[in-house]
């Protein structure tokens, strides 16, 4: 047991800097989207809304973005598949921007049809020699991907949370406790991906008091996926993942997840799909790697993810140390202000 | 289908409706399979497939011939299977004539009927096979000379589909078969819903065993059936042409005598398990009329009703405009919005004394008596309709025990999780009493005609919520001796029933699903405790095998055909099939043992007869029966299609079912004037968010909320066509409705080219509908839909129809009316619109020469020059026996004396099974009519 005091940021293993280690730690879980196999199908979303009962979302309207009628994630959508028609150029342009991020200092060797799909993916595991021959490249796709909370390592909403309404678990996921948020919103600002929002109406209103909201629970306080909390205290895989019907969604131990998500974009990587890439994965990013990792088919933003996601306290300590430097530097002023004045 | 090596979908979106199935799909991709997808869109299913072929709807056959042709002119079929296994080597009459010859009819053809007289089509009376295959009468000299004419050339130019992306589709498919590699197909209403749909079928059928891919792993045709337990409802049937088991129901004026019933339900002179047709009729009577069934009475033949002609639900509809029609049960069912031609289906509501409706919540077929689009154009006045409507709430899957069966035959039980809330009935239980009512009312009657009520067996044992158990039923399903030292013990096979009366069993095919007294269909073994075929998940009927006619996974010799498609073999030293499966093969018959000639039954079954079901044991590439509109699958364009048939001078089927009406009024086809008023083609299909009509989904918010709008989906170039802009309003007309939509424009629509033209398809979900009830509405794309069906099946053509589009919004009010009419007027459009089919004087426009020609020709051949086929006004349909099919409504109204008096033509009720009377439980529509002839 380490006796170290957590760390504000830059921890990287969220569970012990949470001192789950006094209590019952367990092994971090974690979701792989691989969005490859994704067939658009929303049960996740339905799954989701019945297991933690949420409330309907929006207006019943047709929001003429292909079948994507929920739009985005928010205090009621915890789960939200996006639809994106691409043709030719959008579809070369991903394998080509794929391409560069494989072949960055790792060229090809060998001879390209000596090895099956499953040796190539193999020794692109092992040393990255990877056949990027592209099949034919399509001239037209339909992408779909299920996204989520990323329960990230360094958790922006967690660390600005000033009620500790946020919590992390001893999965390692962030969760909020209703009961506890008094609906301030600061965690909305804190998240990188726009995940967590307000369960509210549309106005800036307190949180209501008891009776004021009945037919719709948690009114007025910050709502987003908690990973299934309940389901995983027993033993239980989370909605989303359970319902998939085609294992687009794969829930389990952290590191198992990462190693799958590897494999299988290597994998792709193999048979020409360069544009497969991973996303999350990696712990040197800006919020040290999520707990809700994908595989892409494009650039995140094509998805309307950030590129680069950075949990604001990632650079507390500077602000802090550029403080202490001001601060010093005043009281050097002020100080020799009076010294000077004594002369 | 995990282990296949291709697989095909076509005229199946399976992604987006089999979503749970799909999972397959997607393990044989991960597997290394390949996947290809031939749709007239780009849908969820497209974006999962290695390639996705768009195709002009309505040409599949064009399409699939051409692989026919393909592999017969490349030599690519499985030589060995072929010769051994199908009937390619046997010869035909002498009097067969085929389409190439009879410019596009078969011999046979009747021009006053529109129907055909199959008797040329039989095997020649010498019963002799040409093992060489080249006899110019072989089945596979016939089958080569017959798809001549199917070209990649002829594929572009009438599918829209280019060589390349033909010979794609081809060289998959055939690189993907034979000994070490199995190919399958996936279909569902996508095929079905047209007026050849059936043929469509056939055809991959055709491909399938030239490629040898039937009775073996990863192979096989998939069928996608409508929703839960669709198989489940054609095997214990809601058809109005068979019994359980797939027992023909007896017709009137043809099977007058017990003799003549029992000689079309199992002919004792063909081979295989068929012939003993009668035994399974016997058991399924005396599972109905215990005691009362003896062998002094014909096993109450006499008790059975009898069919007068097709009454299937279209038929019903316009026998309800007659008034001939007057009551009607829907359950899990929404035809006023589910069903094609929705305005007929509501008028024919309007017409009913009464209604009952048992469903989840209110669905339209329960309102349209106040918030119907008819209200809305004053067709219909709410103070004027004299319907009485009763709304019954029914429990749904998890408030129920009972199974379900899917398309892999597999019966899967299900047991109760709660009990119904409130006033919620299942339907066991609603019918349990509905028959105990009856028969009670009924108890003191003298009337003969009351006897088959007064002495069906109605029996079952209820808990106290007074919910029969359903285990009961399936065990009268099953079937149990009812004689001798095992009485009142389940039989364990349908070897087991009896001819004489001493066993029982409602559904033969079903016998040994409560096998040593145990529900099978309960077994839950997870799949990672037992083998790949799971023999231990759930029953699959027959005999719990999984893989149909799986013999031909073996050579002729009993072999594996390759170790890596092991299934089935011969066991030399045990002297019995053995394998992972289940054989579907008599246990001890040898690979070697020839039948006597003369032998029929199954003592007629050689060892190298794997297809047990049919007649020679073959598998069928050239059908002399089954089929009403020809041995082989021929191409004729849709109804109202806008190109010519690029390959005879019929136009359209010469037998599908057309009805001439004021109220199904057709759209010119492309040799009448006003073919352009409606230039583009539409095909209606279904969405992952709904459910067929919406009564399970637009009622909920979660659903609703995913897919709230009706939308429909067309190509940038329509849009730019004809002026829609993606996210606003489009209406479209067809000559029986207008309907508006959001315009979703995308390029997952393409326009392609076909022959000569332009040809832009317009995609419409069917799932909304104008009421008051359901958390979101709609305009319903099945009002657009007219009736021209298929004669194998009468199933809607849903698929391709003509319409024209508009921006804008529809008209309100009694405008909508104005508005289809001015289209119709344009067009010039009246009840003949759309009938003439064989006029022999149209030609392609770029082959004037040819065009004289056939007009010369066919001007010899009289009669054919005009109009065919089967024309089927209400008057020539309905008469006699009633609404006995889906409507039970002559049951109903028997039992209120108060009405029955008025009705007695009505009177011949269709006596039931243990499952309850009537009903189609189809959901629907646009799907649910289907129909399989498997066994």
């Amino acid at each position: 047991m380490t006796a170290l005091m957590p760390k504000l940021y830059g921890a990287e293993d969220p569970i012990e800097n949470a001192r789950w280690s006094l209590h019952d730690a367990k092994d971090r879980k974690a979701f792989f989207t691989d969005t490859s196999i994704c067939i658009g199908c929303k049960a996740c979303e339905v799954a989701c809304k019945e297991w933690n009962q949420n409330p309907q979302d929006g207006d019943y309207e047709y929001l003429s973005q292909s079948h994507d009628n929920t739009g985005e994630l928010g205090a009621n959508t915890w789960r939200h598949v996006a639809f994106i028609e691409q043709g030719e150029d959008e579809v070369a342009k991903a394998r080509e921007s794929g391409r560069r991020l494989v072949s960055l200092g790792m060229p090809s060797i060998g001879p390209k049809t000596a090895m099956t799909p499953e040796q190539r993916a193999d020794a692109a595991i092992a040393g990255g020699n990877v056949d990027t021959t592209p099949p034919d490249t399509p001239d037209f796709r339909w992408l779909m991907s299920s996204d989520v909370c990323k329960h990230c390592t360094n958790a922006g909403c967690l660390d600005v949370c000033p009620t500790g309404a946020l919590f992390r678990t001893e999965f390692g996921t962030v969760v909020v406790q209703n009961d506890i948020c008094n609906g301030c919103g600061t965690c909305v600002a804190g998240c990188p991906f726009g995940v967590i929002q307000r369960r509210d109406d549309g106005t800036i209103s307190p949180k209501s008091e008891p009776g004021d909201h009945d037919d719709v629970k948690n009114m007025g306080t910050a709502n987003k996926c908690t990973l299934c909390y309940d389901r995983l205290l027993d033993g239980q895989t989370p909605a989303c993942a359970q319902t998939c019907p085609t294992t687009s969604i794969k829930f389990g131990d952290h590191t198992d997840m990462v190693d799958k998500a590897r494999q299988r974009v290597a994998e792709l990587h193999a048979k020409g799909m360069t544009e497969a890439r991973l996303y999350g994965a990696n712990p040197k990013d800006g919020v040290g790697g999520t707990g809700a990792v994908f595989l892409l088919l494009d650039e995140p933003e094509t998805y309307g993810l950030p590129p680069d996601p950075v949990v604001p306290t990632k650079h507390l300590g500077q602000i802090m140390a550029s403080y202490a430097a001001a601060s010093a530097g005043m009281v050097a002023v002020a100080a020799l202000a009076f010294l000077g004045g004594r002369k | 289908m995990a282990n296949a090596d291709c697989i095909v979908i076509q005229g199946s979106n399976m992604a987006e409706a089999h979503p749970v199935g799909f999972q397959w799909v997607a393990e044989a991709k991960a597997r290394g399979a390949r996947v290809i997808h031939v749709d007239p869109r780009f849908t969820r299913t497209s974006a999962l497939a290695d390639k996705h072929v768009p195709i002009r709807a309505g040409s599949d056959i064009v399409l699939l011939g051409a692989i026919i042709n393909y592999i017969i002119t490349n030599e690519l079929w499985f030589k060995e299977y072929v010769t051994a296994y199908t009937n390619a080597a046997q010869l035909i009459s002498e009097d067969f004539r085929d389409t190439e010859d009879l410019d596009g009819l078969f011999s046979g053809y009747d021009p006053e009927t529109g129907s055909y007289d199959p008797s040329s089509w039989q095997y020649d009376d010498s019963g002799e096979r040409d093992e060489t295959l080249q006899h110019p009468r072989t089945v596979f000299q016939i089958l080569k000379r017959h798809y001549a004419r199917y070209t990649p050339e002829l594929v572009e130019e009438t599918c829209g589909i280019s060589k390349d992306d033909f010979e794609y589709l081809a060289k998959s498919l055939t690189d993907n078969s034979g000994r070490e590699r199995t190919s399958c197909f996936v279909y569902a209403v996508g095929w079905t819903q047209h007026s050849i749909g059936t043929q469509f079928i056939r055809t991959a059928s055709i491909i399938q065993l030239l490629l040898g891919n039937m009775g073996r792993p990863g192979g096989g045709i998939m069928a996608m059936r409508g929703h839960a337990t669709i198989q489940g409802s054609t095997d214990i049937p809601t058809l109005f042409h068979i019994l359980p088991g797939y027992i023909a129901m007896p017709t009137a004026g043809k099977h007058d005598t017990y003799e003549e019933y029992v000689k079309a339900v199992g002919n004792k002179d063909q081979k295989g398990f068929w012939a003993n047709g009668e035994t399974y009729l016997i058991n399924l009577m005396k599972a109905w009329w215990g005691d009362a069934a003896t062998k002094e009475n014909n096993w109450a033949f006499d008790y059975l009703p009898k069919l007068s002609g097709a009454h299937g639900t279209y038929q019903t509809t316009m026998a309800m405009l007659e008034d001939k029609v007057d009551g009607y049960f829907i359950l899990g069912q929404n035809p006023a919005v589910g069903s094609a031609n929705g305005r007929m289906q509501r008028m024919a509501l309007s017409h009913l004394k009464w209604l009952v409706v048992r469903d989840f919540s209110m669905i339209e077929t329960a309102t349209f008596w106040k918030d119907s689009q008819e209200i809305a154009t004053g067709e219909l006045k709410t103070e004027e309709i004299d319907t009485e409507v009763f709304f019954m709430p029914a429990a749904n899957h998890t408030e129920k025990a009972g199974s379900f069966t899917q398309t892999q035959r597999m019966v899967q039980w299900r047991d109760q999780a709660v009990t119904p809330p409130g006033d919620c009935t299942s339907e066991l239980e609603f019918f349990h009493k509905l028959g105990l009512m009856i028969k009670e009312r009924l108890k003191d009657s003298t009337d003969p005609r009351d006897k088959p009520i007064q002495d069906l067996t109605w029996d079952y044992s209820v808990d106290e919520h007074g919910e029969p158990d359903a285990e009961d039923v399936l065990r009268e399903i099953n079937g149990y001796h009812l004689s001798g030292e095992k009485k009142g013990q389940n039989l364990n096979a349908f070897g087991e029933m009896q001819a004489d009366g001493s066993t029982a069993g409602g559904c033969w095919i079903y016998a040994g699903v409560m096998a040593d007294g145990v529900n099978q269909a309960r077994r839950r073994k997870p799949g990672q405790e037992q083998d790949e075929m799971a023999l231990e998940w759930g029953w699959a009927w027959p005999a719990n095998r999984r893989i149909l006619y799986n013999r031909a996974s073996a050579d002729p010799e009993g072999r594996p055909w390759s170790e890596r498609k092991k299934l089935v073999w011969w066991d030399e030293e045990q002297g019995k099939w053995t394998g992972y499966d289940v054989p579907d093969f008599p246990p001890t018959l040898a690979p070697s043992h020839r039948a006597e000639p003369g032998e029929t039954g199954v003592k007629g079954l050689s060892g190298n007869d794997p297809f047990i079901m049919q007649a020679d044991g073959k598998g069928w590439l050239f059908a002399p029966k089954g089929m009403v509109d020809g041995p082989m699958p021929t191409h004729y364009e849709p109804p109202e299609s806008h190109v010519g048939n690029p390959l005879y001078p019929i136009q359209s089927s010469p037998t599908r079912v057309l009805f001439s009406r004021e109220d199904n009024l057709y759209a010119p086809h492309v040799r009448e004037a006003g073919n352009d008023v409606y230039p583009y083609v539409f095909t209606t299909y279904r969405l992952t968010e709904h459910h067929t009509a919406g009564g399970m989904s637009r009622f909920l918010p979660y659903l609703s909320e995913l897919q709230p709008e009706l939308f429909c989906e067309v190509s940038p170039e329509l849009a730019e066509e004809a002026g829609l802009v993606n996210g606003e309003w489009a209406t479209i007309i067809s000559p029986r409705s207008a309907i508006e939509a959001r315009v979703m424009v995308t390029r997952r629509v393409k326009p392609l080219q076909v022959l000569g033209r332009t040809i832009h398809q317009i995609g419409i979900p069917y799932h909304w509908a104008q009421g008051d009830e359901a958390v979101v509405s709609g305009d319903s794309a099945n009002d657009l839909l007219g009736l021209t069906l298929d004669d194998n099946v009468q199933i809607q053509d849903s698929k391709h129809n003509a319409a024209a589009i508009r921006p804008g919004r529809r008209p309100r009010g009694e405008d909508l009316l104005d508005l289809i009419d001015k289209y119709r007027a344009d067009a010039g459009i009246t009840v003949d619109t759309g009938m003439v089919q064989l006029d022999r004087s149209f030609v392609q426009p770029e082959n004037p020469l040819q065009a004289e020609q056939t007009v010369v020709d066919g001007s010899n051949r009289g009669r054919a020059t005009i109009s065919a086929g089967r024309k089927s006004g209400g008057d020539d349909s309905e008469k006699g026996s009633g609404a006995m099919t889906e409507s039970s409504g002559s049951t109903g109204g028997d039992s209120d004396e108060s009405k029955s008096s008025k009705h007695t033509k009505e009177t011949n009720a269709a006596p039931k099974g243990s499952e309850g009377p009537t009903a189609s439980s189809s959901g629907s529509t646009s799907g649910d009519t289907e129909k399989r002839k498997d066994r």
